[in-house]
């Protein structure tokens, strides 16, 4: 036994211990934790009471049988009887099993509070700091509550012990962490910066924490700080080894004080005062300085103490950023350990080198250490190593060096571990474009990515090669030859496919006077891989085949037997089919110069930032807590946007498809509930039945291409029109309007990924038989962008249902006789003429279906008014279904000819 | 600032878990069985820092002790390394020669050294000297 525990050891507890180890099975052990359970039961429940002693022994049995793995459910408030013992072993194993049990049973938390409020009241320093811990290990909303007042008080009162106060300051941390809005600042704060002053250097250590925590959110109420602690520092490391004496680890002064100061100064911008900053400044060549003196000792704790100060205090040279000589400075230092033989300080200054090579001051100093970062990507053991190199290469590079680095990066890739694989090609990509002169070099590079680590070549990377092969035609001819070239290789990867279908699609005529790759050469080469392929890429193919059409009608014939056959045409995917279907009419109907319209080549992509850089970003997002915000953003974001070639190419030719078809009408099922029959303003409900009461809710979709923008359609009262951005890239001038509609204008921007809401008070001027159309207006990238959406508001939704008797119901009949006010039509059913769905077809449209009006029951009658601006038309309308036929017919009278005319023709289209 | 403070042994049998952050059961459970996969792994040619979900863990290896420190991305690693070796050199004076064993047995009081050293996610006391007088008061105490 540990010679501690002699004396003051729980004997029970020990031999429990034992017990445990010594049980051979999982079996064993879970069956005598049972009995150790049920016999603490026993004891708890029991009629003697209990001792302290025995109950802390049980309370610490509990609390061991917890750490294995058991549940405990009970015994916690034995727990809490031992935190009002005034024993300090008795009271210690209580708030332990508190802390370590944390439990929102609110009795206990009443109980708990009252005992922790008792310690922190004793004046015992020992217990206030059981208590203390007790808080600061739970930081629960309820203990917050209870102690965020006094804890500042015990931390700067005069006569509060220094242990105490180390404890109250991170206790308060703590607090502040959890519960911000319960910890206001006070008074308190300027007297907790001046404990950076005091004697106990344990005291300054907790307090700077606190400091530098609150700083963070709060500089103005702490910019006392930076002096003082500016003053902390230089005293500490202009100290000889041995003046801090407890404080000096292995020949270092207060090396973790000093971490934590440096990292307090990172809070703030250089101090002002000249004289503060000149101290500063000393601090900070002492602490360089003393990296170059030979070490106090040979062991790997002076050196790792020394090293810790020092990278920290070159963290504050790059927070600065100011001192040219100081960055340099720390360069040079950061070099001699890029070649140490102790790989945590490889490591560290790989990491550390690469925000330096972020500052103009220091950046041609990193540069020049080229070498070895590639050296060590080549020979570092441990991969994490060899990816810091890789973002120190990534961080360094510029026109100067970008083709070495790209080259090395392509070579290390060949052996790349998979886990940083996808973060080297994305580096490679954005450095191959962003500092490419000669974009035969970019090609060539993608190429090459793509053929060494195909499956980590993300869309976006692909995306991007074609759109800058689109925009410069001077690489043009080199890219068709050059993915010709890959295509050749036996087994290539389907990402190579997709780029060089798309390219040969565009640009193929460029290289089709080489009879090596006549156009049938390029058409059989791609179409020997295309069974090989998933869907999006078969389908990429297909509008690479219809544009082999346009562009070498020689070998149309070929193509389209390839369209027509089965595989094609009756392909299982919908896509692929309608695809084949699609083009092989186009090419069969189309003139030459409609098919050389409809396929011309893509015009150039607006410039952007590259999406392969927000990816990036992305994959190396800030190292705080995974922002749930954040990652959500992430999942919703819409990547592919304007840079998704097969959908570009069509968009940017068709003109918009009639709006109908963008409405997208005609779908299957509806979740849009039969209007409330009798309230008189629902002139909107329902606007989606148009047609046919079955039509989904109007997510306006065009069938292929034209994934730019999404408009969704809702009504309420009003209605209310959504405008969804799917690309990545804002859209500018952004308007809408709709002619005699009162719109409140859109906002002018509608960001990338962003959703708009606009909302359209509607009113009935007169009637009407044409749908009000919303013409779309945006800037997407440099071209301006039209489109006109047919609301679906028709004359039917300003209806207000009327209710009558059959006696007036045939009166009002009567009286509009005259043959312009009534029309009647006679048609077939298209749906099944199930007496329900009619029913709530004819509520739907708006009237009042009138029970027991016609004399045969299994007529429909409706009655309702509609309400235009200027006056109100009276509607009646009689359905008589015949079943056997399958026929309808329908009669409207209104007092108003178009008005009948136009409700007959809406009406008659839902059943 | 520190999320947690474990130490295991090599089959992974946890022998010390400190949480400075809110994590349920089952949570916890994962995030030791993850350190213990990712420390385990490495050997003397590697750094003693691994990256880990969005923290990273600082770690050192005593005979058949891992002893790992979960902290934030932007923190010291040297600093916290030798934190480490600051909190085994005072278990290795109150226990006399620590081994595995003890900090089984006592369980209850490696808690109490680890509040001493470290407290709220950060360290509260570095002095070796003053931690032990501490801890030696707290023993007299009955």
């Amino acid at each position: 036994m540990p010679a501690v525990s002699k004396g003051d050891g729980m004997r029970g507890l020990a031999v429990f211990i034992s017990d445990i180890r010594n049980c051979k099975s999982k079996e064993a052990e879970v069956k005598r934790i049972n009995k150790e359970l049920a016999n603490i039961r026993s004891k708890f429940k029991g009629d003697k009471a209990l001792d302290g002693y025995s109950k802390k022994k049980y309370v610490c049995k509990l609390l061991f049988i917890f750490l294995l793995g058991h549940d405990i459910d009970f015994g916690h408030m034995e727990a809490v009887n031992l935190l009002s013992s005034n024993k300090y072993t008795e009271k210690q194993i209580g708030y332990l099993f508190i802390s370590v049990l944390v439990n929102s049973n609110s009795d206990l938390i009443r109980l708990i509070n009252n005992a922790i409020k008792n310690d922190l009241s004793s004046r015992n320093p020992t217990f206030m700091n059981l208590s203390l811990h007790c808080i600061a290990n739970v930081g629960s909303r309820e203990m917050a509550e209870a102690f965020a007042a006094e804890i500042p008080h015990i931390l700067v009162a005069g006569d509060t012990m220094d242990s105490v106060k180390q404890s109250a300051a991170l206790c308060l941390l703590r607090l502040n962490r959890t519960s911000p809005d319960l910890v206001p600042m006070g008074e308190w704060t300027s007297r907790v910066v001046h404990l950076l002053n005091d004697q106990h250097l344990g005291v300054v250590t907790a307090a700077t924490s606190l400091i530098a925590t609150l700083a963070q959110k709060n500089p103005d109420e702490f910019k006392t700080s930076v002096s003082l602690a500016v003053a902390r520092l230089s005293r500490i490391v202009t100290s000889a080894s041995t003046d801090l004496q407890d404080y000096t680890y292995y020949f270092v002064p207060a090396p973790w004080l000093s971490v934590k100061l440096l990292r307090l100064l990172q809070c703030y911008p250089p101090p002002e005062d000249a004289a503060i900053r000149g101290r500063l400044t000393e601090c900070l060549e002492t602490i360089l300085n003393k990296a170059q003196e030979p070490p106090k000792s040979k062991k790997i704790q002076h050196s790792n103490s020394k090293n810790a100060v020092l990278f920290e205090a070159i963290s504050l040279i790059i927070h600065h950023d100011s001192e040219p000589t100081l960055l340099v400075r720390a360069c040079n230092q950061l070099g001699q350990f890029l070649q140490h033989r102790e790989t945590n300080l490889r490591y560290l200054a790989l990491e550390s080198m690469c925000t330096l090579a972020s500052s103009e001051f220091s950046h041609e100093a990193v540069k020049t250490h080229i070498e070895t970062v590639i050296n060590a990507l080549k020979t570092e053991r441990d991969v994490s190593v060899r990816q810091r190199a890789v973002d120190l290469l990534y961080a360094m590079c510029d026109r100067s060096n970008a083709q070495q680095i790209v080259a090395e990066m392509l070579n290390y890739l060949e052996n790349a571990d998979y886990s940083i694989r996808e973060e080297i090609v994305l580096k490679v990509a954005i450095l191959a474009e962003k500092y490419a002169v000669d974009y035969t070099w970019y090609v060539d590079t993608i190429l090459n990515l793509i053929r060494i680590a195909g499956d980590y070549v993300s869309e976006e990377v692909w995306y991007r090669v074609i759109q800058i092969v689109i925009n410069r035609d001077d690489v043009q001819g080199y890219a068709a030859k050059t993915v010709f070239e890959a295509l050749q290789a036996p087994a290539c990867h389907e990402n190579l496919l997709k780029v060089g279908g798309y390219i040969l699609g565009e640009f193929g005529n460029l290289i089709a006077g080489d009879p090596r790759s006549s156009p049938l050469i390029q058409f059989n080469l791609l179409h020997s891989k295309f069974h090989l392929c998933s869907v999006p890429t078969r389908a990429l193919l297909l509008s690479t085949y219809i544009k082999f059409i346009n562009l070498f009608p020689e070998i149309k014939p070929t193509i389209q037997d390839v369209l027509r056959s089965d595989s094609q045409m009756k392909n299982a995917d919908v896509e692929l089919q309608q695809r084949a279907v699609e083009y092989l009419r186009l090419s069969c109907i189309a003139s030459t110069d409609i098919l050389a319209t409809v396929l011309e080549e893509m015009p150039p992509f607006p410039e952007r930032e590259s999406s392969i850089l927000a990816k990036l970003k992305k994959k190396k997002g800030p190292g705080k807590l995974p922002d749930i915000e954040e990652i959500r953003k992430e999942k919703n974001a819409n990547i592919n946007g304007g840079t998704e070639p097969v959908n570009a190419s069509t968009n940017a030719k068709a003109s918009p498809p009639p709006s109908s078809d963008l409405l997208g009408l005609g779908g299957s099922s509806t979740q849009n509930a039969a209007p409330p029959a009798s309230t008189g303003g629902s002139l909107l409900v329902d606007v989606f039945s148009e047609n046919n009461s079955t039509t989904p809710p109007g997510s306006v979709r065009p069938r292929r291409g034209r994934e730019l923008l999404q408009v969704c359609l809702q009504n309420l009262g009003r209605m209310y029109v959504f405008f969804g951005n799917k690309t990545s890239t804002q859209f500018l001038n952004f308007s809408s309007a709709v002619l005699n509609v009162h719109t409140k204008p859109a906002d002018p921007t509608v960001e990338g990924g962003a959703q708009l809401q606009q909302i359209l008070n509607i009113e009935c001027v007169t009637d009407f038989m044409e749908a009000p159309v919303l013409n779309i207006q945006f800037r997407y990238g440099g071209t301006l962008q039209n489109i006109a959406v047919k609301l679906p508001i028709t004359l039917n939704k300003f209806f207000q249902p009327t209710e009558m008797t059959s006696q007036d119901f045939f009166q009002r009949w009567k009286q509009l006789s005259t043959p312009q006010q009534e029309v009647q039509k006679i048609f077939k059913a298209k749906h099944s003429m199930d007496t329900e769905v009619t029913k709530a077809k004819i509520i739907g449209f708006g009237v009042a279906l009138l029970d027991q009006v016609d004399p045969n029951p299994t007529n429909y009658v409706g009655a309702g008014v509609i309400h235009t601006k200027t006056t109100q038309v009276g509607c009646l309308l009689r359905l008589e279904p015949n079943t056997q036929a399958q026929m309808y017919r329908l009669t409207l009278r209104t007092s108003r000819d178009t008005v009948s005319q136009r409700l007959c023709e809406l009406l008659s289209d839902q059943f | 600032m520190i999320r947690f403070v474990l130490i295991q042994n090599r089959a992974g049998k946890t022998r010390l878990a400190k949480w400075y952050m809110q994590f349920d059961d089952d949570e916890k459970q994962k995030l030791i069985e993850e350190v213990h996969a990712v420390v385990t792994v490495r050997d003397a040619k590697h750094t003693n820092f691994v990256e880990f979900r969005s923290f990273k863990i600082i770690y050192r290896r005593y005979a058949g002790l891992y002893f790992c420190i979960c902290v934030d991305v932007a923190d010291n690693n040297l600093a916290y390394l030798e934190a480490i070796h600051n909190f085994v050199e005072v278990l290795n004076e109150y226990f006399h020669n620590v081994c595995e064993l003890d900090l089984v047995f006592n369980f209850y009081k490696v808690y109490t050294v680890v509040d001493e050293m470290f407290l709220a996610g950060e360290i509260r006391e570095t002095s070796q000297t003053k931690v032990l007088k501490q801890l030696l008061l707290l023993q007299s105490l009955d």
